[in-house]
């Protein structure tokens, strides 16, 4: 197992209270495998991502868990190995390409940075590798866009950069944090298109967190549906599709409209909105907005329960097929 | 209470609004640069909506979706063409005489949290279009608020919390109330629902389109998402660097797009049912820039299908190729 997260919870400790981000999620992801974790904002799913590099931004941090990147925890490991692994043997790229590149270096500049940290190269051998890596990620005329500023580049040519600088390294694991939200869909179709052809051409696994779930559907090998900092339902992505077991997984298929399913058709949301972290309801965190809830569902967190082949569920009601 | 009838009141017989040859251009540089000129946003664009009818505008980003929104409203004033609201040109007309039109027609826009008053109680923020423009008496501001409130499927006692209190599903829904307070023929909706969670962006979507269909309001609905125009659009309008480059009823464009663009956007849409998934159509190449006249088709850099024709001619003029299919494209 490439990655295993077992049991992890982080909380951010704020004036109004101790608010848990992230409450006992436990996950794995195989050599190569993407696994999608999807989810409404604000259900805690970049502080996942964020944890497994220990980049949990103040006044939050992880109070429980562990993190087993190829078997070593990466809570127990030294500052030095930390910073060996991330952006060596796991990449990150973020939703905005812009805040992620450095305005006042060229980009190539900013892949050679990471090669001469990660993979020792020489100043030299770096500026080479540099332009072979933009090409390689579809950016034209390489040798002239590592020149350039991150604001000579267009959003795509940007998030292709990124690309570029978290996946020069040849890293296991790429953590992607929706990294096609701020593009166009003609762009974000190339983009993923490019994701896909690295991960095949390093064997490379991705975490995929997005709330786009037509982009799960095209490219995640196993979802990971996420609430209120919970895990409610995991399972191979087309089972998921195909017939959800949990009511929240069930409401956010139906909520989204699909291209040619007619107009007219109306389209059917979730009742209520996303609870506020710090006054949780009691019980079930989705029973409020959930039309299956009854008393029981009010008292305790329904356990997580096997379902089948690979799928797993939180809820009472959910009954395996 | 209400004193004023709601929806078609004047000149009933052409469309509610007609735009004609819009052109809204943006200056760059300044005197003290060497690089001057100007930015097309809009370059030419005829688009119509009915009373009662939702056209849907959709394009990428820098289409220029947004400043055609705008510009039909005059929150930026074109260089040139013609916006008329039944038959009226407002590009034409002084500030004076533009005020009292502004109360028919609106805008939603996209980020609730920027385009509420943090000052403002929910009860001042809808309070104040129905006063600014004599909607109900003072006295009755209450009951009225209360009912907008209503509308948008929100308790009455919401009107004592401010935007901060609000999550962001229940702020566009006052954004909403607000548009409509002063019962406006036009509404402009530019991605109205883009900024909301999934679960949410159905429900705001719904009560977006009940409104519109029960008071007859035509709309102009801008949004870069395919799958939310064809649940609310009657018909649609695809722009493509300051120009429109098809419009059709929804289902014909969605079910048979003319245009390469159009063909090209259809086909990236990912989709969460594998059997509706289509063929995707590879765009290669850059967009053109936009401060230069083109001088073939603006989608000829990009084109799957370009012909040395292309590069060379502006395409013909938006035309119907099918019944009410109209399509800019040399070979369609």
């Amino acid at each position: 197992m490439l990655l295993r997260v077992e049991d992890l919870a982080a909380t951010f400790f704020l004036d109004e209270g101790e608010l848990r981000a992230v409450d006992g999620v436990t996950f794995e992801i195989g050599e190569g495998e993407t696994v999608a974790l999807v989810g409404e904002s604000g259900c805690g799913k970049t502080i996942v991502a964020l944890s497994i590099l220990d980049l949990v931004p103040s006044p939050g941090r992880i109070v429980g868990g562990r993190i087993l990147f190829r078997g070593t925890d990466l809570r127990r490991v030294t500052p030095e190995t930390l910073r060996r692994v991330r952006g060596g043997e796991i990449g990150m790229v973020f939703q905005e390409p812009g805040a992620a590149l450095n305005p006042v270096f060229p980009i190539g500049r900013q892949i050679c940075e990471v090669l001469e940290l990660h993979r020792g190269m020489t100043r030299h051998e770096a500026d080479g590798e540099a332009i072979r890596v933009l090409g390689g990620v579809g950016i034209p005329d390489p040798e002239k866009r590592a020149k350039a500023y991150s604001f000579e580049l267009s959003g795509g040519m940007r998030q292709r950069a990124v690309i570029a600088i978290a996946t020069c390294t040849r890293p296991r694991l790429l953590i992607a944090d929706e990294p096609t939200t701020a593009l166009d869909v003609t762009v974000q179709a190339d983009i993923l298109d490019l994701l896909r052809d690295l991960q095949e051409d390093y064997r490379m696994a991705t975490l995929l967190i997005t709330h786009d779930l037509g982009v799960v559907a095209e490219t995640a090998d196993r979802t990971l549906v996420m609430y209120t900092g919970k895990l409610f339902e995991t399972g191979p992505t087309d089972r998921i599709f195909d017939d959800p077991y949990h009511p929240y997984t069930n409401g956010l298929l139906r909520a989204v409209p699909s291209l040619g399913s007619g107009r007219g058709e109306p389209l059917r949301g979730i009742p209520g909105s996303v609870p506020d972290l710090l006054r949780l309801p009691a019980g079930c965190t989705f029973h409020p907005r959930c039309e299956l809830a009854d008393a029981e569902c009010a008292v305790r967190f329904p356990p997580t329960r096997t379902m089948g082949p690979a799928r797993e569920c939180a809820c009472y009601k959910a009954t395996a097929t | 209470m209400i004193s004023r009838a709601v929806g078609v009141t004047e000149g009933a017989g052409g469309p509610l609004l007609e735009v004609e040859g819009l052109r809204t251009w943006f200056p760059f540089g300044s005197r003290w640069t060497t690089r001057r000129g100007w930015v097309r946003a809009v370059d030419g664009v005829d688009l119509t909506v009915s009373r009662g009818e939702v056209l849907g505008l959709v394009g990428e980003s820098g289409s220029g979706k947004t400043t055609l929104g705008r510009s039909v409203l005059r929150l930026i004033e074109p260089a040139e063409g013609r916006v008329a609201l039944d038959g009226t040109d407002i590009l034409a007309l002084g500030q004076r005489r533009l005020r009292p039109l502004r109360r028919r027609m609106q805008i939603v826009f996209q980020d609730p949290y920027a385009s509420l008053s943090p000052r403002l109680q929910i009860r001042r923020i809808l309070g104040e279009p129905l006063l600014l423009y004599r909607i109900v008496a003072k006295s009755e501001i209450e009951a009225a608020v209360a009912e907008l409130l209503r509308a948008v499927g929100l308790e009455p006692h919401f009107m004592w919390r401010y935007p901060h209190e609000m999550s962001g599903g229940q702020r566009q829904r006052i954004a909403i109330a607000r548009a409509l307070a002063s019962r406006p023929d036009l509404l402009v909706a530019d991605e109205a629902v883009s900024a909301l969670d999934v679960s949410v962006q159905a429900q705001v979507l719904r009560i977006l389109l009940e409104l519109q269909r029960s008071r007859g309001i035509g709309m102009l609905f801008i949004s870069h998402d395919l799958s939310v125009v064809e649940r609310i659009a009657d018909r649609v309008a695809v722009m493509y660097l300051g120009r429109i480059v098809e419009e059709a009823p929804t289902d014909d464009v969605i079910a048979s797009p003319l245009h390469p663009y159009t063909q090209a956007l259809l086909s990236a849409v990912p989709d969460t049912d594998p059997k509706r998934r289509r063929e995707r159509i590879r765009l290669r190449g850059e967009l053109p820039s936009q401060t230069e006249p083109i001088a073939g088709c603006p989608f000829a850099s990009r084109c799957p299908e370009v012909q040395d024709v292309c590069r060379r001619d502006p395409p013909p003029a938006l035309e119907a190729k099918r019944l009410g299919h109209l399509a800019a494209c040399h070979f369609r």
